[in-house]
């Protein structure tokens, strides 16, 4: 029975999960068109677009292999996954246990390298560019978001993101400076992988400055589908990941009441309005930047995270 | 006051981790005038932790030293050098610097050096004290670090400054530093930053550059 209800609460997230994410989409773009004094389309028109490009059909580049159709399934795959074990609007659930923050990582670095080897696979010069972008941006990234995964296992002394979240609720942890420097680094982070404004406009078709749209270019119908989905799904682990790291207020248990559940369902759906809107404030106040500044902007979020480390052992020999 | 949760450790712990945050801050800006906000930020930062540890050691001449860093540094240096950059009319330049990730990469290096010699050296010492010398040490080392990559005379003067923002630190940190000696210190500072100032403005007037690289080739040893 206790399977049964787990599963089904596993379940219930997974489903949350993607459903939400084309709807915070939709809010970032609501949000920013509002500050920008334009009407906006609905929040709900990501929904709307992923079912037209789903009906549509997919053309494929004549010199196209198998690893161009597969790839978004791959892609799509990983990160719903990924997402599955990210605690949302509850901690403890059955997937939280199989794997921890590092298999996460894993699961969205291959996910990025299927998206970069397609990108790769049609031959046009776009697909190069933006798969060869994404991965220097990535290369710089990735050794940031370790150093804050060491930060807060440290500090937790776990990589379990439940037990992270846990320690998080029962601990008064006051005023840390690596937790801040951490969370810093973070948004940094989350900003670079969603390729958002300062490092990539998501609404930009404009070949000189394009990465994640260089990339997905040639894909067309049901691919792009997924892979829009997958990149929105993506936006809404990133912020859930935030949010029970650094903020898990009103995070309902393991194994709860259906009570306890809807409560933490409420908190969540705050929280990610919330950043969504956040999201948009900051991508309006910002211009994007030169490619060869994403390097230092990204570098300090390294320097950040090894900071909170170093800061955090100093601490720690008190 | 203050919610009971916050002991005084962390909130010591916080403020000096706070300057040494804010000398990476430096560290990363290219404008001149992101240099001189930075440095403000800094200067106001030190002067709260400076406030805060004359709450906590009953030391009332700490707030002299608190009130001097943040008329002078945080608000009165900062004016000043945004006068001389608007004068200069170099606002609008860009620094060439080594590299920002060299740069803050050999940051973390000073400050993990100044870690790892501060500590065994003041294992008897009492903690704070221990961790707030570390991070002094690093600060001042940060500052020469920002002296020796930048060929801007403003952001040279901005890293001596900031080296001194680490010995105000030092010096609260240590419990014992007499108001005459802090004094003498703040107003030599100032006396160097009139000094800096005037040099500034003669190097500008000499060879209409304030980049110290073009004053090379004037030196004796030139080919």
């Amino acid at each position: 029975m206790e399977l049964i209800n787990d599963l089904f609460a596993q379940g219930v997230q997974m489903m949350l999960t993607l459903l939400a994410a084309p709807a915070l989409v939709g809010l970032v773009r609501k949000v920013r068109a509002r500050l920008m004094r334009r009407r906006g389309p609905s929040i709900f028109q990501p929904y709307a677009d992923l079912f037209k490009l789903a009906r549509k059909e997919a053309l494929l580049a004549h010199s196209s292999s198998w690893l161009f159709r597969a790839a978004p399934y791959v892609v799509f795959a990983a990160i719903w996954v990924a997402a599955a074990l990210v605690p949302t609007f509850a901690s403890g659930l059955m997937f939280n246990w199989a794997a921890d923050i590092l298999a996460i990582v894993a699961l969205l670095a291959t996910a990025r390298f299927a998206l970069a080897l397609a990108g790769m696979d049609v031959g046009t010069a776009f697909g190069g560019l933006g798969a060869s972008r994404e991965m220097m941006i990535s290369s710089l990234a990735e050794p940031a978001m370790l150093m804050i995964v060491f930060t807060i296992a440290l500090l937790a002394g776990t990589t379990q993101l439940s037990l992270i979240a846990q320690f998080m609720l029962d601990q008064p942890v006051g005023l840390r400076v690596s937790l801040g420097l951490a969370l810093i680094a973070l948004i940094i982070v989350s900003v670079a992988e969603n390729g958002r404004i300062p490092v990539d406009n998501p609404a930009t078709h404009l070949e000189l400055t394009m990465v994640h749209e260089a990339m997905v270019l040639e894909y067309s119908g049901r691919h792009l589908a997924l892979i829009e989905a997958a990149a929105a799904v993506k936006l809404l682990l990133y912020v859930s990941l935030i949010m029970s790291l650094f903020f898990p207020v009103g995070m309902a248990q393991a194994g709860g009441t259906p009570a306890a559940m809807a409560t933490g369902m409420a908190w969540w759906a705050g929280k990610v309005v919330l950043a969504g809107a956040l999201l948009a404030f900051g991508e309006t106040a910002v211009a994007k930047m030169r490619l060869f500044r994403v390097a230092e902007f990204l570098g300090g979020a390294l320097v950040l995270g090894l900071l909170g480390m170093i800061l955090l052992f100093v601490s720690r020999s008190l | 006051m203050l919610p009971a949760s916050l002991d005084l450790l962390d909130v010591t712990y916080f403020l000096s981790g706070s300057v040494l945050v804010s000398s990476f801050i430096l560290l990363y800006q290219t404008r001149l005038f992101g240099i001189l906000n930075a440095f403000a930020l800094q200067s106001i930062i030190l002067s709260l932790a400076v406030a805060w540890q004359a709450m906590v050691q009953q030391a009332p001449h700490l707030y002299v030293t608190a009130v001097i860093a943040f008329l002078m540094k945080g608000i009165f240096v900062p004016l000043v050098l945004r006068r001389i950059v608007r004068v200069l009319n170099i606002h609008r330049a860009v620094e060439t610097v080594v590299s920002i990730n060299l740069t803050l990469l050999g940051g973390i290096g000073l400050t993990i050096l100044s870690i790892m010699v501060v500590f065994p050296i003041a294992r008897a010492a009492d903690v704070l004290v221990r961790e707030d010398l570390a991070f002094a040490l690093s600060i001042i080392l940060l500052g020469m670090l920002m002296m020796i990559t930048r060929r801007n005379a403003v952001s040279q003067v901005v890293g001596f400054m900031a080296m001194e923002n680490g010995l105000v630190l030092a010096a609260t940190g240590a419990r014992g530093m007499p108001l005459v000696v802090e004094v003498s210190v703040a107003f030599s500072i100032l006396i160097a930053f009139f000094v800096f100032g005037i040099f500034i403005f003669r190097i500008r007037e000499r060879f209409d550059t304030i980049d110290v690289d073009d004053l090379s080739a004037h030196r004796g040893d030139a080919r």
